[in-house]
């Protein structure tokens, strides 16, 4: 069963916003809200500095609290490729998976339902990666299967020192950060 | 308490709606956030090429829309500038559509200039009040009196009509506010400029040296594409810069040299290159002219001498030398672009181009590449009238190195009428409020005109100036001109219309078109369609207008751009070899090999200004933008911590910044960071808009330009240096803060 | 020093997640005292003392059904596709603590409504006599009243516990990551229920042993708190810095002077200083007993919302 995720290069992202951009046009998300953003984290004291900076969004864990915690069942994992969806027809605006994602990727949309990066389920459909990553300039994002051992994002993991948000909160993230 | 408040979201989605019904819309503009999800089946979808305007770069872009409605912009794969990625400004080009902002009628203006009150017009009664006006200058004064501002390919028409019209002083802020300097030194240098897209084989680099270059915030997308390949390839990126930059966090050594001491860095790491013996000796003793006596000039110029100098340790000088050696050709010092610093700016950039020209790189890989372009026809108009007087903009070519206008020559022929008046100023696309220093001079200029014509897109704060505003149809609704300039590979690319303009906007060939129509210069619009226009330029290229239509870019057969591909070295200076020692320089009095000589310092309490980009903006064009605006609505000012403590600054609250000249600027967020030496603030440009017709950027911000009320004129060409404004901070009040 | 900037700033999440409004507090809050009334007048059923149509444990199920309802219509006030609510009964989702909590919730009501069947009052009967009739039969069936009881016991003492539930399986939020957070809703409840019966039985007898029964719910309360806090207290920094929020903080006053204070010490020194028959009793403790249920809700949903897990990962 594949599951889909992302490998992104720290050293090669340089905060462009250019995935943010993408992902509001491709995806209509209306104005106000983001399914995606950059983190930027900064440590030292001048001029000795090291800079993160991260695209981050939901993360589609491998074990999403906001797919168990759904009361209706409208918060669900895809059969294709293991990717967390909302279906708005079944969704209350109850805010629990807003309350259970440790990364605060959901928000509720102007029509009331829970809403957030969906990988662009539509795209990958059709064999496309997801927005944010065709768009990067830098070409620092990888979207693929982590169930092949020889896709690019596996082989990006076993070759380069990585890490992934909150591994603490316990939901397995399924997007990475070279360093 | 306000957790236990809860915010409305319901509001925000009003907001959303509320957008559409706005009555600042103009009739017929489309609200973005209308429709929601992407396409399902039985949607249209449709799309159709163009290149971007959101900044000169001019990338290929595909537009799609989905049921006739703009939805999205994404790159041409087919194009060698962004190789089938947008920037982000790019990306969010259907902002400009959607745009609540735009100006949607010519516009007459109703009071005294500046006093921002319009009556709409009809094209044919402002086209004819200018037509009306420019011909009482050329009567007066002659043709030579009327001066063209413009900033972008979308200018070209307006060029040729004013070509027409018989006035040579045509300019763009780019040469004297921006890149001027650059191309002044590497002329000088190596007899060729470096160009736009600039010729740096950044990607083939092994050692990347930036000065002052911020890539990654400076969003020039194949310069930013390449230097993401050179970092992920392993390239060694070195960067002198006093903020820790975005590629400053890239750098395996980060210089944090102290403002305006650059040409020492430059200096010492040719002094170490030449003492230790670490230069192209072969690229030297071929091509080079003059190098003992440069090496005798830069001979004090040690590590020692530059350490109290530029505050950076000797042995990081060293170090740092012996890196650029290290991986030479393939080490390229970047020349920049934006270098209108300090007054002594083609010095500064000659000396790049001296550290360039040590480590052998120049046309070989990993260093400047001789760029192709692709050959398109000209189109066979008649000759342009020739001016006896000449430009305006370098009377007795005081400048005399600058090779193209001067818009701040033109603003100080304006004021003071010599060496003869202009009387008439016709602004395409280019906010001179924010480009240019000393916003009091250009108001003065632009008060001492009969003529004031501005073509926007949106009101700007220059547009607030004018006699008559042109509301320009945006990129995506109009056709252009080809885009071929010059690249590793030669290209054609097309800009059509993808949707229809809202309003009662117009593209700029058909204003420059009507415009020349009324004051008699039909003989140089033969052509009655710009399809024709267009298509008679591919004459010979086996291309037609339709194929342009379908593909967007085509790209010509590879030529060879480089030693290693096979293309001959030359050097057309007046040696025709590389000049370490200009005699050009010498004869006009200027130093043969650059010189540091020291800028003013802040006084105590005030701060060096320093300005730059963020890669969601385009200068000041960009805020009113829905999407580039949402992206970052307003700037910051980066002040470091331990300032900001000592002035009790807190981080995320609003101060003012007031220069040495008592100017105040607008309420601005403190950014709080350790990212910045302690003597320098900085700004990215193009916020702190007054116009109060850009209801998005209006009030957002601070304007660094409004605060340049200094600048240090460059001897050799020109240029406006403009770092060398000092500002301290006044506390905000209040609901303000 | 370490900065960390985000260009995120959505409605709701950001700079701190404020999902949760008065709505979800007002609910948690009636749901536990509602369970606290169920459990006990289920207990006085199933022990077979609830005929005395004067003790203010007759009233209860009513009061119950009132109060529940208005818990639901805050509930149903804080979705934002209220439309749709009725999606809550087209599935059941065993991993929900929420879908739990919607079925419990149907199924409480008929637990209320056959324990309010035992007491159909005279103008009723008269309109409606089919309901006496059935009411006659059930009240002759000791069994049936057993049945009844302890099925008001049962799903009385699962809305209490499901309430505290909900927040701790969302392990988002350090402040909720606690086991005891179930137990000490349902016993806060029950100290309301008994604040709430102590308040206004007409009957000594009654009025005693509920306030006794209060001081016992209120001593367990503040065990489970403090059990609680200790548990945060010894586990990870986050869990730490969330303890930190209610002990100091923003919310620290709220918690020290509302729910400890005067939500649990001062009301119970007062009881038990009353049923020593030291002082007289008076409404003021439960009423703070029962303002100070309210508070506990407040300040855990409130300061569990701002609780998070590090944002920064060590690189």
């Amino acid at each position: 069963m594949a599951r889909f995720g992302m490998v992104i290069d720290t050293q090669r992202c340089v905060g462009c916003m250019d995935c943010v951009v993408a992902c509001k046009t491709e995806n209509q998300v209306p104005e106000g809200f983001n399914r995606d953003w950059i983190a930027t984290e900064v440590r030292g004291k001048f001029p000795t500095l090291a800079l993160e900076i991260r695209t981050e969004r939901c993360n589609h864990c491998d074990s999403p609290p906001c797919v168990t915690c759904c009361p209706t069942g409208a918060s669900h994992v895809e059969e294709l490729g293991k990717i967390v969806l909302v279906d708005p027809e079944l969704c209350i605006g109850c805010k629990a998976c807003l309350a259970s994602c440790p990364y605060d990727a959901r928000f509720i949309h102007p029509e009331g339902y829970a809403d957030k990066c969906t990988f662009c389920i539509h795209r990958v459909k059709e064999g496309k990666d997801p927005a944010c990553v065709a768009v990067c300039p830098t070409r620092c994002m990888h979207f693929g299967d982590f169930a092949d051992p020889n896709s690019e994002v596996s082989r990006l993991l076993a070759a380069r020192v990585h890490h992934a948000l909150i591994p603490e909160a316990g939901t397995s993230p399924r997007i990475f950060y070279l360093t | 308490m306000t957790i236990l408040s809860r915010r409305r979201f319901l509001q925000i989605g009003a907001g959303v709606a509320g957008a559409g019904t706005a009555a600042a819309l103009s009739p017929g503009t489309p609200v973005w956030a209308d429709f929601f999800g992407s396409a399902q089946p039985g949607d249209v979808v449709e799309t159709v090429p163009t290149y971007c305007d959101l900044c000169f770069w001019k990338c290929a872009a595909i537009a799609t829309k989905k049921n006739g409605r703009l939805w999205k912009i994404e790159g041409n794969p087919a194009d060698p500038l962004s190789r089938g990625r947008l920037c982000p400004r790019g990306t969010g080009g259907v902002g400009t559509y959607y745009d609540t902002d735009r100006l949607h009628s010519p516009l007459l203006r109703r009071k005294s200039r500046g006093e921002d009150e319009w009556s709409e017009v009809t094209w044919d009664e402002a086209l004819g009040f200018i037509a009306d006006k420019l011909k009482k200058i050329r009567a007066e004064h002659g043709p030579e009196a009327v001066a063209y501002f413009s900033h972008g390919i979308g200018g070209n028409f307006l060029k040729h009509t004013f070509k027409a019209f018989g006035t040579p002083n045509l300019v763009a802020p780019s040469y004297a506010q921006c890149r001027g300097p650059r191309d002044v030194g590497f002329q000088l240098t190596f007899g060729e400029d470096v160009a736009t897209p600039e010729r740096t084989d950044i990607a083939k680099a092994r050692c990347l040296v930036l000065v002052g270059s911020h890539l990654g915030e400076n969003m020039h997308n194949s310069q930013v594409q390449e230097f993401a390949e050179a970092v992920g390839a392993g390239a060694t990126v070195i960067v002198a810069d006093p903020r820790f930059s975005v590629a400053a966090s890239k750098a395996k050594h980060y210089l944090p040299v102290k403002p305006g001491t650059d040409i020492a860095l430059l200096l010492a790491w040719m002094n170490v290159l030449v003492a230790e013996n670490l230069y192209d000796h072969a690229f030297v003793e071929t091509h080079g002219f003059g190098f003992d006596a440069f090496r005798a000039e830069i001979a004090a110029c040690t590590p020692e001498w530059a350490y109290p100098i530029t505050t950076i340790e000797p042995e990081a000088i060293r170090e740092t030398a012996r890196e650029m050696a290290r991986h030479r050709p393939a080490t390229l010092v970047h020349p920049g672009r934006h270098v209108t610093w300090y007054g002594d700016d083609a010095q500064r950039s000659r000396a790049i181009a001296l550290v360039n020209a040590l480590l052998g790189n120049w046309g070989r890989e990993g260093g400047f590449y001789f760029p192709a372009s692709f050959a398109l026809a000209k189109y066979p108009y008649p000759a342009y009238p020739h001016s006896e007087r000449g430009t305006v903009d370098n009377p007795g070519g005081k400048y005399p190195f600058a090779d193209l206008g001067l818009t701040n020559g033109i603003r100080a022929a304006t004021l003071s009428g010599q060496p003869y008046p202009i009387k008439g100023w016709f602004v395409y696309a280019t906010n001179l409020m924010q480009a240019m220093p000393n916003q009091e001079e250009t108001i003065r200029a632009i008060q001492a005109l009969d003529l004031m014509v501005v073509v926007d897109v949106v009101p700007s704060e220059i547009a607030g100036w004018a006699d008559v505003v042109l509301p320009e149809s945006v990129y995506l609704e109009r056709y252009d001109d080809f885009n071929t300039e010059a690249f590793r590979e030669p290209f054609v690319s097309l800009r059509q219309p993808v949707v229809e303009s809202p309003g009662d906007q117009r593209p700029n060939w058909w204003i420059a078109r009507e415009l020349a129509m009324k004051l008699g210069l039909g003989a140089y619009y033969p052509w009655q369609s710009v399809e024709e226009y267009l298509e008679a330029r591919l004459a010979g290229t086996g291309l037609a207008l339709a194929e342009m239509k379908r593909r967007g870019v085509v790209v010509g057969p590879h030529r060879p751009i480089n030693v290693e591909e096979g293309h001959p070295l030359a050097f057309p200076t007046p040696s025709g070899k590389v000049e370490f020692w200009s005699t050009q320089l010498a004869e006009k009095g200027f130093d043969a090999v650059p010189k540091y000589t020291p800028h003013a310092e802040p006084p105590p309490g005030y701060f060096r200004l320093l300005f730059g980009r963020a890669p969601v903006h385009t200068f000041s064009r960009t805020q009113t933008n829905p999407l580039l605006h949402e992206a970052m609505p307003e700037n910051e000012v980066w002040v470091h911590a331990d300032v900001a403590r000592r002035w009790v600054l807190e981080n995320g609250r609003k101060v003012r910044l007031v220069n040495q000249d008592g100017v105040i600027s607008q309420p601005v967020k403190v950014k709080a960071t350790e990212r910045i030496r302690t003597d320098c603030v900085y700004l990215v440009h193009g916020f702190g808009q007054t116009a109060k017709g850009l209801k998005r950027a209006v009030g957002k911000g601070a304007s660094d330009a409004q605060l340049i009320t200094r600048y240090a004129v460059d001897p050799l060409m020109g240029g406006t240096g403009m770092n060398v404004n000092f500002v301290t901070f006044q506390p905000v009040a209040g609901a303000e803060a | 020093m370490t900065e960390l900037t985000t260009t995120r700033a959505n409605p709701l999440i950001d700079p701190a997640l404020h999902v949760w409004g008065w709505e979800i507090p007002l609910y948690l809050f009636l749901g536990g005292l509602v369970a606290g009334m169920m459990v006990i007048s289920g207990y006085f059923l199933f022990s077979g003392r609830w005929r005395n149509t004067r003790s203010a444990c007759y009233v209860l199920p009513g009061m119950s059904l009132v109060l529940l309802s208005l818990g639901m219509l805050a509930l149903f006030l804080d979705l934002e596709r209220k439309l749709f609510v009725w999606r809550l009964y087209t599935t059941f989702e065993p991993l929900s603590p929420m879908s739990w909590g919607a079925w419990i919730l149907v199924l409480v009501y008929p637990a209320l409504v056959a324990n309010l069947l035992l007491r159909v009052p005279a103008p009723l009967r008269a309109q409606a006599p089919a309901l006496g009739a059935l009411s006659d039969r059930l009240v002759e069936r000791p069994a049936a009243l057993r049945w009844i009881g302890a099925m008001n016991m049962i799903w009385g003492g699962l809305l209490g516990i499901y309430t505290g539930v909900l927040l701790s399986a969302l392990g988002a939020r350090p402040l909720w990551n606690s086991a005891l957070l179930g137990p000490l809703f349902l016993v806060s409840g029950l100290s309301a229920a008994a604040a709430f019966v102590h308040l206004i039985a007409p009957d000594v007898g009654e009025r005693e042993l509920m306030a006794k029964a209060d001081n016992g719910f209120l001593i367990a309360e503040l065990v489970f708190i403090a059990l609680f806090l200790i548990g945060l207290l010894s586990s990870t920094a986050a869990h730490v810095h969330a303890a930190g929020l209610i002990l100091g903080g923003p919310f620290g006053a709220l918690f020290w002077v509302g729910v400890i204070g005067l939500g649990i010490v001062l009301p119970l020194s007062i009881q038990l200083l009353a049923v020593q028959h030291r002082v007289a009793h008076t409404p003021i403790a439960p009423l703070l007993v029962i303002a100070g249920g309210l508070a506990l809700r407040f300040v855990l949903v409130q300061a569990g919302q701002v609780s998070h897990w590090n944002r920064i990962p060590s690189f």
